[in-house]
């Protein structure tokens, strides 16, 4: 406390706002939807390690590219062979590299949430216009959108390389469709579940080897349970162990209604209605991820 | 060369809070499949061998050796808490070797002793196959607990170089080129489990003598050089 000079005089007389030089800001206010937006932008910068040290653009881009090597010599020995039909169709090729598309959702994943719960950024974007909803949703486009550019750039490349070896247009640009809704499909799927497991998490590591864990041990599992019911013939079950695993999932789903072959033991695919109950989990499933993601987010951190 | 508290926190660091629950579910899994299988087919040898060797040996062993071995370093250099421990009168070494007592513990229990269970379920360890994959799941913990507490020393990203190790050089490369198979912790204990199981269910790609030297050389190996690495550990920032 300061010494007090002359204590007849009132405190009124004394206190005064000083003008420091604060000023006021009188821009404009760019407001939620464009908060939204950034956080979107910069997460999937993020995703390819855009904007960020040289070390983190090596992962994700290693596998960008083994995704696409193969996509490119396909359509090089389809193009000097003189091919009348890729050798792979578009709807099987995320099926046949989803070892690489699960590694890229692991590694990613847990780069889009668990660093910000590791280190409490969270309560710092809350402080920002922006709500729950909003950080879910841009984060769960952002990861979305990075493994569409990652599925479907493979598939672009064999479409190119099919029209410009005159594969038939029609029939090229209708297969191409379906592997597009197929990739999106898996995109979203993925993308939720990677979410939903790496922000339980604020470790990094774990998340990575949680989501993975999810990924390839279900697929381990259902694949092998598959080929036992194969051969002990009981082939109606196959489709419905097939519900077991996110790849068998989306595989299920192609094979039923987007003209893809089915990669299970026999090539028994689901029938229409197993494929609409295929249809039907995957889609919940998304849901669900969105809606625990959200609930996640309620309390963190907050 | 064996300290409790380092041994200790480790474990903490390991299993506590709910992270036992998580490591815990890969071998509930197993069982849950084996049990499954029996009911669908009945005991079958081959079914049993296919599914110890395609899912606990090539799946469930390294995933959980990755979680072990790195998870027993990697937070703790990742997050800077190591400085505290380094800066005990500990031996570097003595760090390592402990750590690395720890994340073989872990791994045999929680890989080891369900394929164990499993083989036990599906086929009652008929042509000693559920004891071949014991022996092989056992000896492949010790080698991959030693390989990513290595990598854990030596990069951030650990676990996605070690599984990267584990499911495409080990799984795809081992099923595309054969050479790739003589390189492959999962070969090596193959080749053990078959001197076990003597029958002509659990084969390997690798001779037993070479298997032996390469398991000891490659355990050896990364051990030391981890406890080299951890002495003259560099502490970088968040990239």
């Amino acid at each position: 406390m300061a010494v007090e000079h002359s204590p007849a005089t009132p405190a009124g007389d004394r206190s005064r706002i000083h003008d420091i030089g604060y000023r006021g800001y009188d821009g404009p206010r760019l407001g939620r939807a464009y908060a939204r937006r950034s956080l979107y932008s910069q997460s999937l910068r993020g995703a390819y390690g855009l904007g960020r040290s040289v070390k983190s653009k090596v992962l994700p881009m290693l596998l960008f590219a083994v995704m696409c090597v193969p996509a490119a010599i396909m359509v090089a020995v389809a193009v000097a062979t003189k091919a009348h039909e890729l050798p792979v169709a578009y709807t099987r090729y995320a099926i046949i590299m989803q070892a690489v598309i699960s590694l890229y959702v692991a590694s990613q994943a847990p780069q889009a949430v668990s660093r910000d719960l590791r280190f409490k950024t969270v309560p710092l974007y809350f402080s920002r216009p922006i709500e729950t909803a909003d950080y879910v949703r841009a984060k769960f486009a952002a990861l979305a959108s990075a493994l569409f550019v990652l599925t479907a750039t493979p598939l672009l490349v064999m479409y190119v390389g099919a029209l410009l070896s005159k594969m038939g247009f029609a029939h090229q640009t209708e297969k191409f469709a379906q592997g597009l809704v197929s990739v999106a499909l898996l995109s979203l799927f993925f993308a939720g579940i990677g979410l939903v497991i790496a922000a339980v998490t604020p470790r990094r590591g774990f998340g990575i080897a949680a989501v993975i864990a999810v990924m390839t041990i279900s697929y381990g599992a259902v694949s092998t349970l598959q080929a036992i019911a194969f051969a002990q013939d009981s082939t109606g079950a196959i489709p419905w162990i097939g519900l077991f695993s996110p790849v068998t999932l989306i595989d299920g789903v192609q094979s039923a209604f987007l003209g893809g072959s089915s990669a299970f033991p026999g090539g028994t695919g689901p029938s229409g209605g197993e494929g609409a109950v295929y249809v039907v989990a995957v889609l919940s499933l998304i849901a669900a991820c969105y809606g625990l993601l959200n609930r996640r987010y309620q309390k963190v951190g907050l | 060369m064996y300290d409790p508290t380092v041994a200790r926190l480790t474990y903490r660091a390991l299993l506590g809070r709910r992270r036992a629950l998580i490591l815990g579910a890969l071998p509930l899994l197993l069982i849950v499949i084996a049990v499954a299988v029996r009911a669908l087919t009945g005991a079958d040898d081959q079914t049993a061998s296919d599914v110890l060797g395609g899912f606990a040996l090539a799946t469930m062993v390294p995933i959980i050796g990755v979680i072990a071995g790195t998870g027993a370093i990697g937070p703790e250099i990742d997050d800077g808490s190591v400085v505290y421990l380094l800066s005990k009168p500990l031996k570097r070494p003595t760090i390592i070797f402990t750590k690395l007592i720890v994340a073989i513990a872990v791994t045999m229990v929680f890989s080891a002793v369900p394929t164990l269970i499993a083989g036990l379920i599906l086929n009652g360890n008929g042509q000693q196959i559920a004891v071949a994959y014991t022996v092989a799941a056992l000896v492949s913990s010790i080698a991959y607990s030693a390989l990513f507490l290595l990598l854990g020393t030596v990069s951030r990203h650990a676990v996605v170089f070690g599984l990267v190790y584990a499911l495409v050089w080990e799984a795809l490369f081992g099923s595309l080129v054969p050479g790739a198979r003589t390189l492959s912790v999962q070969q090596w204990s193959l080749a053990v489990a078959h001197k076990v199981s003597g029958g002509d269910l659990v084969t390997s790609d690798v001779g037993l003598t070479t298997a032996t030297v390469l398991l000891v050389a490659v355990t050896v190996l990364a051990t030391w050089y981890a406890g080299q690495k951890l002495r003259a550990l560099k502490l970088a920032g968040e990239e």
